[in-house]
């Protein structure tokens, strides 16, 4: 568990230069009501408590990863309460929770705080003047996601705003863009996978059916023609990367056979294609991830693993 | 050496931990002064005695048979002088019907000839096998004499012998194949003249590059026109020597669930069971000593031991120095499939092949908590069952419920529990389940 946290903090660190010093703030509160929640509830439903295990300091701080960087530091304590009370302990306790407790979270603030969640985006900062968005400063400053840009006004505005080709997608790719405060930084995202894959904490399963049929499905759909989206952009413009590798990946919200494994993660990048280009929302991968938790159980009745060898004669 | 054979689905790599003992020669320890020879030294029957209480004994003698069902003889591993027609603390139940012997340190030990096996029949090789009191040695136990006599609708046409050694720690039959490698060819030539087959196999993990290269160059050696042995690299992976993986990395063959080997024309034996068949027909001599692996931090001196049947733990444990402080646990058998033990009355069998002493930093002794579900075992399981669905419905108390996720095919390998992060005790779930659930 806590080689998962340690993944985690590169992107925050790198959080901090794009978006200011606020977003260490409303990670730390995130964190801290989080291990808090998880106690007090523990100790309230009399289960053994266990916040030294490191998953409610996971869930804090992708809970935190999930909202805009320029929202009150107070929001997250509600979002905290929701994940780990409800959607972890209430939803069953360890092992049985059925959705994805920071995912659930996100989705509780944003029907609470549809403003505050849709708008406090923060362009990124130029000159590294991480303290600049402390106090007045962030209202005036607030802009749009890409995603939300190609939604709303159309790829036009979009090129206008963010630049187009090569450095459009390294500046995409390493971080620099509105968004969630963890979910910018594809490659510090990737790189974190990366090692936990090779540490065999996760295997390559989910990640790469979800990225791969967002890529395929907004290459087919998202053009104005057919076969003329964008996939890299799809890929690294919204939560997607932070989604495929961190979030549907959870062990115990995903299925546990690898057949299972790669449906839901298909699953998971049809739904955020879907939601993305006909749904209301720009961005889709936080509730089609939360869709699919719930289908997890039901897949890994349907695909079992493959026994060594049926009995002979056949049947079970 | 060409490429290395394996099977495909699961498994685990655990520590091998082999170096400490791997590099010992045998040794023969000298025999105590008693012998506790429990009466169910195998699967099938237990024995019942055939001396009084107070006779004489000599080296060899029966001293146990078997009235009915699935059995073979014991016999004294040394002359003297019956102790005690009692009980005895036995490694996996409580405690076990055996026979004490005092041992009669004078008496001079029984000599050996060696005869000429080639002119007996098939039915007479068989019929010293099974006077030999010989079983499954590697393993669970099985009486020998029946895997070596199929049933006739199932042709067999290979024999394989187990070398791979798998379970960490264990060194015996490294040991042996390096030091008895031409008597363990011999005994597979006699194996393949009962079931009256060519082909042998013999199966070896490449961790023990030194036993391939001894055992090669026997079977080299021991193949003639009638016979044809030849040697396997394996990849180095648990539970390469279990009975259905070694089929398959070596033949391609599956063994269907609930079946035995001869439903694919195999016979496997463990290379020391080879030996010691060697033995029973060459020299007569009937399975009474036992290679034994002692190691791990909790014991003063690591050894290969040949020990008599029926020596308790704690003869062997004086015998090598004594315990060390740091001391956290007794295993008979490897770490993965053996039992732990607290008593150290308890005797050697003629399925022991290690004693582990182990300290606290060789074992885990983490807590257990709720199955998180991460599927880790059901990826590691080689028998591609759920394990961590036998555990949850134990647990909630539906132990009869558990056949569906194929908890009769399970060989308790442990590899299941070996991988879970949230050490859950699958086995034991496993172990429950079997006697609860319904076929
Ligand atoms: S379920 Fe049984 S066969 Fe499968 S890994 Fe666990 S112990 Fe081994
Ligand atoms: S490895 Fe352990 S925690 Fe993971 S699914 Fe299996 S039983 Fe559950």
């Amino acid at each position: 568990m806590w080689t998962v946290v340690a993944c985690l903090i590169p992107p925050l660190l790198l959080s901090v230069f794009v978006f200011g010093i606020q977003v260490l703030l409303i990670t730390a509160v995130s964190v801290a009501s989080c291990v808090a929640v998880e106690a007090a509830s523990q100790k309230m439903l009399g289960r053994r408590v266990t916040v030294r295990d490191g998953s409610a300091v996971i869930t804090g701080m992708l809970l935190a990863f999930v909202i805009p960087p320029g929202v009150s530091p107070l929001l997250p304590v509600l979002g905290a309460v929701m994940a780990i009370y409800i959607g972890k302990h209430v939803l069953g306790g360890i092992g049985y929770n059925i959705f994805n407790p920071a995912l659930l979270g996100r989705a509780f603030l944003l029907a609470t705080f549809p403003v505050a969640m849709t708008s406090a985006w923060l362009p990124p900062l130029k000159d590294i003047a991480v303290f600049s968005y402390l106090g007045e400063g962030i209202n005036a400053v607030s802009t749009a996601t890409p995603l939300a840009v190609i939604k709303e006004q159309g790829m036009a505005a979009f090129t206008e705003m963010f630049g187009s080709g090569a450095s459009l997608y390294s500046s995409f790719f390493l971080g620099w863009r509105p968004g969630c405060i963890g979910e910018t930084s594809g490659f510090l995202i990737v790189l974190g996978g990366l090692y936990l894959m090779y540490r065999k904490y996760i295997t390559w399963h989910i990640p790469v059916s979800v990225i791969g049929t967002v890529a395929l499905l907004s290459w087919i759909f998202a053009g104005d023609t057919y076969f003329t989206g964008d996939p890299l952009l799809a890929v690294l413009s919204g939560g997607v990367l932070l989604g495929a590798f961190y979030m549907a990946n959870d062990y115990v919200t995903c299925p546990s056979n690898k057949i299972s494994q790669l449906v839901y993660g298909v699953g998971i990048g049809a739904l955020t294609v879907m939601i993305r280009l006909k749904g209301g929302y720009p961005e889709g991968i936080c509730y089609a991830i939360l869709l699919m938790n719930a289908m997890s159980p039901v897949l890994d009745g349907w695909f079992k693993p493959r026994r060594f060898a049926p009995p002979v004669g056949g049947g079970r | 050496m060409t490429s290395l054979l394996t099977f495909p689905k699961g498994g685990v790599h655990p520590p091998e931990s082999k170096a400490q003992t791997s590099q010992l020669s045998i040794e023969s320890m000298p025999v105590p002064d008693e012998l506790e020879l429990i009466l169910g030294q195998h699967i099938g029957a237990p024995c019942t005695p055939t001396v009084a209480k107070r006779g004489e004994v000599n080296e060899g003698d029966i001293i146990g048979e078997v009235s009915k069902g699935l059995g073979v003889p014991l016999h004294s591993p040394v002359a003297g002088k019956v102790k005690d027609l009692g009980s005895s603390a036995h490694p996996m139940r409580v405690s076990s019907p055996s026979i004490t012997i005092a041992v009669n340190h004078e008496a001079e030990p029984r000599r050996y000839q060696e005869r000429d096996w080639h002119s007996y029949e098939p039915k007479e090789l068989l019929g010293m096998v099974k006077d030999a009191g010989i079983i499954g040695i590697g393993g669970a136990g099985f009486p020998t004499h029946v895997k070596l006599s199929p049933p006739p609708d199932n042709p067999i046409d290979t024999l394989l012998l187990n070398g791979a050694e798998c379970e960490p720690y264990i060194t015996s039959d490294h040991r042996q194949m390096l030091e008895y490698a031409a008597d363990i060819v011999e005994g597979a030539k006699i194996i393949l003249k009962i079931l009256g087959i060519k082909q042998c196999a013999i199966g070896i993990e490449s961790n023990k590059p030194d036993a391939i290269l001894a055992m090669t160059e026997a079977a080299r050696a021991g193949s003639t026109a009638d016979f044809s042995l030849s040697v396997k690299a394996l990849t180095v992976k648990y539970p390469q020597g279990s009975e259905k993986q070694l089929i398959q990395a070596i033949t391609g063959r599956k063994v269907p669930a609930m079946a035995l080997p001869s439903a694919v024309g195999v016979v496997v034996h463990n290379v020391s069971t080879a030996r010691a068949i060697r033995d029973a027909v060459v020299l007569g001599k009937p399975l009474c000593d036992k290679v034994v692996t002692i190691a791990g931090k909790g014991i003063a001196r690591p050894a290969n031991l040949l020990v008599k049947v029926g020596t308790k733990i704690s003869d062997i444990v004086n015998y090598l120095g004594g315990l060390k402080p740091d001391l956290a646990k007794i295993v008979m058998g490897g770490p993965m499939m053996g039992f732990a033990v607290s008593n150290l009355e308890i005797p050697v069998t003629k399925t022991t092949s290690a004693i582990l002493f182990l300290a606290a930093d060789e074992i885990d002794t983490a807590p257990h908590s709720q199955c998180i579900r991460c599927g880790w075992c059901l990826d590691a399981c080689p028998m591609g069952l759920e394990p961590k669905e036998i555990a949850i419905y134990v647990e909630a108390g539906r132990p009869q419920d558990t056949a569906q996720f194929g908890v009769f095919e399970c060989f308790e390998c442990g590899s299941c529990a070996y991988v879970c992060p949230a050490k859950r005790p699958i086995v034991q779930f496993v172990r429950l389940a079997k006697m609860k659930a319904k076929r």
